[in-house]
């Protein structure tokens, strides 16, 4: 049996190790940027198609909890009409950390066929737990989902609240707090929140 | 009464629906109009437009309570504030723990008792939801005015002299 292996081995190196007898170098150069074109065009089209909110609500995990939570909140409905989608929020846009997330999102693959949160009462009992891994997530990466649209530079505070434009001055651009501290919550459900302390509170002040 | 006069009794309900549309009938072209003192004054089949919905005051400034009793309204945005079995977003703010942070008001010391009148360590459950009594404010204008006077403007008010007639 090993035997056999290595030889198969052998004779896959040889094969790839020696020039090619029939097809010209153009042909293989040539014919191989084409393969490579199309490969990662495909590629990328199946990971665009995975990056969608339909397909994102194509089970009924999420389409049933949090999907019909966010119908409610303003980053679905609002006056301008401009609305964030699941990716907009849960995958980063940047390539390297989107692959990333993706390798990590194949879980939910798993949690899919073996049906970890298939009915609502086993979502409602594991909404803790996805909600921290959530909140860890936008916390390890200083929000970067949300300052993909919104971005302490461009907040004009004059045009807030006085209470939000105090606070943002405070934590905000001070760096001591990121968004996820205080926005918890504002397009889903949120789970139990005991022990979770809101942002603005002495409790929750861990040295960044 | 007279056979005739009840006679005359007898037809006007049907005489006076007759004579009114008689006069209306000239004015076939347009719609038909309701002068009516109890309508106002449109076609039936008008649809008026809605009236835009107010705006919210967010403001942030405190109101004057009208009454002592009247619980305080909210004046910002409360949009999406969760308040379910999980979670009182309200409290994460007004709460005797978080008001030094946010600078919000506290809840009044009432919110602490329950129905026997035992004080607890946190909101009773009968007072948790807030906006049950606590609501924010639009600036739509009242469809019926309102004459209601507040106690010191009941106070202030001059004598009779003990006139009471």
């Amino acid at each position: 049996m090993r035997g056999r292996l290595t030889a198969l081995l052998l004779d896959v190196w040889r094969t790839i190790s020696s020039p090619s007898r029939y097809l010209s170098l153009g042909f293989l150069t040539l014919g191989g940027f084409v393969a490579g074109v199309m490969f990662w065009g495909g590629f990328n089209t199946a990971l665009e198609v995975t990056n969608t909110e339909a397909f994102c609500t194509s089970c009924h995990e999420m389409r049933d909890n949090v999907y019909e939570e966010m119908k409610q909140t303003i980053h679905f409905t609002n006056r301008s009409g401009v609305r964030a989608t699941c990716p907009d929020c849960h995958v980063p846009h940047n390539w390297t950390d989107k692959i990333a997330r993706k390798m990590q999102a194949s879980k939910e693959v798993w949690g899919k066929i073996f049906g970890t949160i298939d009915t609502r009462d086993k979502f409602v009992a594991m909404r803790r737990e996805l909600a921290e891994h959530e909140w860890a997530r936008l916390k390890a990466n200083n929000s970067l989902e949300c300052r993909n649209c919104h971005t302490a530079d461009s907040m004009d505070i004059t045009k807030q609240g006085a209470r939000a434009a105090r606070i943002h001055q405070e934590y905000l651009f001070t760096g001591q707090r990121t968004c996820i501290d205080c926005h918890k919550g504002i397009a889903h459900r949120l789970p139990d929140m005991n022990g979770v302390p809101p942002g603005w509170s002495e409790a929750a002040s861990t040295p960044r | 009464m007279r056979p005739s006069h009840l006679a005359a009794l007898a037809v006007l309900p049907f005489l006076v629906p007759a004579m009114l549309s008689a006069q209306s009938g000239g004015l076939d072209a347009q719609p038909k109009r309701l002068d009516d003192p109890w309508r106002p004054p449109v076609n039936f089949v008008d649809q008026n437009p809605a009236p835009p919905i107010p705006a919210d005051v967010t403001d942030d400034r405190r109101v004057a309570r009208n009454y002592p009793e009247q619980p305080p309204v909210i004046p910002h945005n409360v949009r999406d504030y969760q308040i379910t079995l999980n979670n009182n977003q309200c409290l994460t703010c007004h709460s005797r723990r978080f008001t030094e942070a946010s600078q919000a008001p506290m809840i009044s010391i009432t919110h602490y008792v329950d129905r026997e009148g035992q004080t607890l360590g946190g909101v009773a459950p009968r007072r948790y939801f807030c906006m049950q009594c606590h609501v924010p404010q639009t600036v739509a204008q009242p469809i019926v005015p309102n004459g209601f006077k507040d106690i010191d403007a009941l106070l202030s008010r001059p004598s009779d002299g003990g006139d009471r007639r």
